[in-house]
């Protein structure tokens, strides 16, 4: 099926008791919380595999002089030292895989120059810290502000970095009320729980990886163009993924030398990054420079809107941070000018992190409308709704569905908006009491893929397809989707993904892994039901797939029986059409955040959150809203804690581990809900759905920031909000309410 | 330029060699007791306990994460006691009974916290999952036997568990999905059932 015009009616449509949309509990529940679930490094069975160690530069640029690895291969247990002067040939970088070891030029504190292989993990621990390289050091260039002078406008990517529309500087210089401010949002690393990790074991000239990959069909085009392998010789197997959020949408560092090792000793090679490592081997999130320029009348109607954005790339990379693209659909004005540049640091390699540009880019646009809102004493919520579009204002056209203002006045009567004083006016003891809000807008994009799936003659339904599961809750969400086509329960149904040898799947990426293989599956399953049909004689027209049977007319033929002996297979197929570009395609929401801000500190403790969101029809009510609430708590970590800071001098994580790198903990998470308001969008997918995976973290912190200036009337713009950037405005303010007391 | 150059290393890089009063690593003979079963083991006296329940006795349940004690996912039951399975050796549990996730349940029964943690969505990846659950058994038995936390207001009585309670003795345990409330959930009605 091609998305060419709107779904009508559908199986799916007009069953309230159906098991789509139901809060069904995860079906991989009891093997996750019994322990049995294996994960990429965990796959048993492979015969007797060697222990891998990476080995990371300790300088971010210059090169490697010389390299001993002779106390390390004499170490006990060492097998093999790969470095550059002995790693097997490959071929040029593929889309984010980097070929590995190659040559002596180091770009970036901890790129690898050697891989200790031996008997035991302690073993290879052990001698990779006995491998000596002498490196001729350059002094790195790892600070964004100080190279904006160089900052070039990158390649497209799949989308232009510049857009514009109107004349802005006129209209901005000419707007009665004008802001220009400039936020900057730090280095953000994924922190997945289970590190990148894989197991590599050759069989002639084929490879089987068994890895934490959330796109495996994409990690096995990628790794098999630079092995110089066709593709079908290269298979990845993620069965369980430890979360992802971008930073498993490659084959990583770790992936591609597994493979090379195993290679070279013949024997398979395991191997996972340390928690350090993560920081310098695998990617992370670039910090960003954003400079938003609203101009406005005094009503709050804008005129122009700037929104520019500046990233950092490793060398050699022109990845680049999309923080202004969403601004492109949020708000209209006629005059409008988005641009993205980016400069060449050497900095670790920088990636998609979930909600790659509207995570940060909301960061800041957000907040800036709230200081326009406060500039011009209109409620934040009324400043959007006057500016809210008829149609998206860049590429004039329509929007599939767009709730963004429902979901703002319904979420201001849930949090009790109205109860929100004006800025630095609530105070309970030492605490300064405020509340925020942010719009939230995440693209809504549809991907190929195909699914097979397969009745046997017990009954039972086989889905087949390489989908990932990063704790999305897609096994369950497919098993409903299936059960409900097919009239059977979740208990027949058998989801096996996870395999490139299944069809070729979307992966879990850019919130389009349900939707994309949600529809394949539910195209395979429609096509099955033809088909069983037809073996049956059966009437389509008022034919009820329910009970593990199919009624039409006076008939009623169990699944089974039409199955036959022999099952009944199918397979199906989406593909995105002309709808993408007709269209578009977003998800929307809003968040509502209250602080509470220690006077004497600057500490910044949530009290509580609120997300009201659209993602056309929710496909399991529970998995939903803990995505979304998992977002949102994303946002809360972004908003006041997690920052990676770049030691300058050496372009290395100051605080490369997760006692240092802060990511929330249960203390730091009060009441959060997030809910969903009815929808079904006809234009993204023949379930109607809409992607949830990164619309909770799309404006969550600027909600709290937002929230933090009602409570202090202290506006920092330098993110993450820690105590040390609010205690001198809190001072200053201080200062001035004394001098006029 | 070669002294110069080596100021854009990073200082405090380990020496390659090993300090000459290191200890070499022995194999050690060692009986492991792991839900009530007996694993006799010969291991690299750097084992941790973590990598010998993963590797060498092919308990995976139990998940590394950090391997510095930051993150809890490996936390397993000692005598009870909640620890962190990648901060202490395998040689020195010799004789300890060491609960792992995998000795929870009796039989298809589930623990109460299991059950829950699946009923209430208490994870997502499960990988900080079965870390989670394990402190979260330990912790209700810290709380039982009146053993007060941070945020506990008279240290001397005995602390209701409230919402506030689990969070702070619950904070050892990283959940990147952030699960946080739904696992809060899962514990206090676990809580109150008979565990």
């Amino acid at each position: 099926m091609e998305m060419n015009q709107p779904i009508g009616q559908t199986p799916l449509d007009g069953r309230p008791d159906g098991l789509v949309g139901r809060p069904v509990d995860r079906i991989d529940g009891r093997l996750k919380v019994t322990g049995l679930a294996p994960y990429a490094y965990e796959t048993q069975a492979l015969r007797n595999p060697a222990y891998g160690f990476i080995v990371e530069a300790r300088i971010a640029r210059g090169g490697i002089r010389s390299i001993d690895t002779a106390a390390a291969r004499l170490a006990p247990g060492v097998i093999h030292v790969m470095t550059h002067e002995n790693v097997p040939a490959q071929g040029e970088r593929r889309e984010q895989v980097w070929p590995q070891l190659q040559g002596t030029e180091i770009r970036f504190f901890g790129q690898p120059v050697a891989f200790v292989v031996a008997e035991t993990f302690e073993q290879a621990r052990a001698a990779a810290a006995l491998v000596a390289v002498q490196y001729d050091a350059q002094p790195p260039k790892a600070s964004l502000k100080d190279a904006l002078g160089e900052a070039y406008k990158p390649k497209p990517a799949q989308t232009d970095p510049d857009s514009q529309a109107g004349d802005f500087e006129g209209a901005f210089g000419a707007a009665p009320v004008q802001l220009d401010v400039t936020y900057t949002t730090p280095p953000q690393v994924h922190a997945q729980m289970e590190p990148h990790a894989t197991i590599a074991a050759w069989d002639g000239d084929k490879v089987v990886l068994q890895t934490a990959n959330q796109m495996l069909n994409r990690g096995q085009k990628s790794l098999a163009g630079l092995l110089g392998l066709p593709p079908e010789n290269v298979r990845l197997v993620s069965r369980y993924i430890g979360g992802g959020f971008g930073s498993k949408l490659q084959v990583q560092p770790e992936g591609v030398l597994a493979v090379l090792a195993a290679k070279a000793i013949g024997r398979p090679v395991k191997v996972a990054m340390t928690r350090q490592q993560e920081f310098h081997c695998a990617s992370h999130r670039t910090g960003t420079i954003q400079r938003v320029r609203l101009g406005a009348d005094r009503d709050g109607r804008l005129s122009a809107l700037a929104h520019e954005s500046w990233s950092d790339a490793t060398p050699g990379d022109q990845f680049f941070e999309t923080s202004a693209n969403v601004t492109r659909s949020l708000y209209a004005a006629p005059h409008r000018l988005t641009r993205h540049r980016i400069a060449n640091l050497n900095v670790p390699v920088t990636s998609a992190m979930r909600a790659p540009g509207e995570a940060v880019g909301q960061l800041a646009f957000e907040c800036a409308m709230d200081e326009l809102a406060e500039q011009l004493g209109i409620d934040p919520i009324e400043l959007r709704v006057r500016n809210e579009p008829a149609e998206d204002p860049e590429k004039k056209v329509p929007f599939t569905v767009r709730q963004l203002v429902p979901c703002m006045r319904e979420g201001a009567r849930l949090f009790g908006w109205d109860k929100r004083g004006d800025a630095g006016s609530r105070r309970e003891g030492r605490f300064m009491l405020g509340m925020g809000m942010s719009a939230a807008a995440r693209l809504n994009p549809l991907m190929p893929s195909a699914a097979r799936v397969r009745l046997g003659p017990d009954g039972y339904l086989t889905v087949r397809m390489a989908m990932t599961d990063i704790g999305t809750g897609t096994y369950t969400i497919l098993a409903q989707i299936a059960g409900e086509m097919m009239g059977l329960p979740v208990e027949r149904i058998r989801v096996e993904i996870g395999d490139t040898a299944y069809p070729m799947a979307a992966g879990s990426g850019g919130s389009f892994g349900a939707g994309s293989a949600g529809s394949a599956l539910y195209v395979a399953c429609d096509n099955l039901r033809q088909a069983l049909l037809k073996a049956g004689d059966l009437r389509p027209d008022d034919a009820v797939f329910a009970d593990g049977a199919v009624r039409a007319g006076n008939r009623t033929v169990t699944l089974a029986e039409l199955a036959g002996r022999d099952g009944m297979e199918a397979a199906g197929e989406i593909k995105p059409g002309s709808l993408k570009e007709r269209y578009s395609h977003y998800s929307f929401g809003a968040h509502f955040a209250e602080v509470a801000v220690d006077a004497d500190t600057g500490e910044v403790r949530l009290r509580r959150m609120l997300g009201v969101f659209t993602g056309g029809r929710i496909l399991n009510a529970k998995t939903a809203r803990s995505q979304a609430i998992g977002g949102m708590i994303f946002g809360v970590g972004a908003a006041l804690m997690e920052d990676g800071v770049l030691d300058p001098r050496y372009g290395s994580f100051v605080n490369r581990d997760l006692a240092e790198y802060h990511v929330p903990a249960h203390a730091d998470v009060p009441e959060i809900e997030a809910v969903f308001l009815p929808e079904r969008d006809d234009k993204a997918n023949p379930l109607k759905s809409k992607g949830l995976g990164e619309l909770g973290i799309c404006g969550a912190g600027a909600a709290l920031a937002n929230a933090v200036y009602n409570a202090t009337c202290v506006r920092v713009r330098d993110y993450p909000l820690t105590l040390d950037k609010l205690l001198p405005g809190l001072e200053e303010r201080e200062g001035r309410v004394q001098r006029r007391s | 330029m070669a002294a110069g150059a080596a100021s854009f290393g990073w200082p405090g890089h380990p020496s390659a060699a090993p300090a000459p009063d290191d200890p070499a690593p022995q194999m050690l003979p060692l009986r492991l007791t792991v839900n009530g079963r007996g694993h006799d083991l010969r291991l690299d006296s750097r084992t941790t306990l973590l990598d010998a329940l993963r590797e060498h006795i092919g308990l995976t349940g139990t998940k590394k994460g950090c391997d510095h004690g930051q993150c809890g996912a490996c936390t397993v039951l000692v005598e009870g006691r909640r620890i962190n399975s990648c901060l202490t050796l395998a040689a020195m549990h010799e004789g300890d009974a060491v609960t792992t996730v995998e000795g929870l349940a009796k039989g298809e029964a589930l623990h109460p916290i299991q059950a829950a943690f699946i009923a209430h969505d208490g994870f997502q990846c499960g990988y900080c999952t079965p870390g989670q659950i394990c402190s979260a058994v330990g912790m209700l038995a810290e709380a039982r036997a009146g053993w007060p936390s941070h945020v506990t207001a008279d240290i001397a009585g005995t602390a209701a568990l409230s919402d506030a309670e689990i969070r702070e003795r619950m904070s050892g345990n990283l959940c990147r999905c952030s699960a946080y409330p739904n696992i809060v959930a899962a514990i206090r009605d676990a809580a109150g059932s008979d565990l």
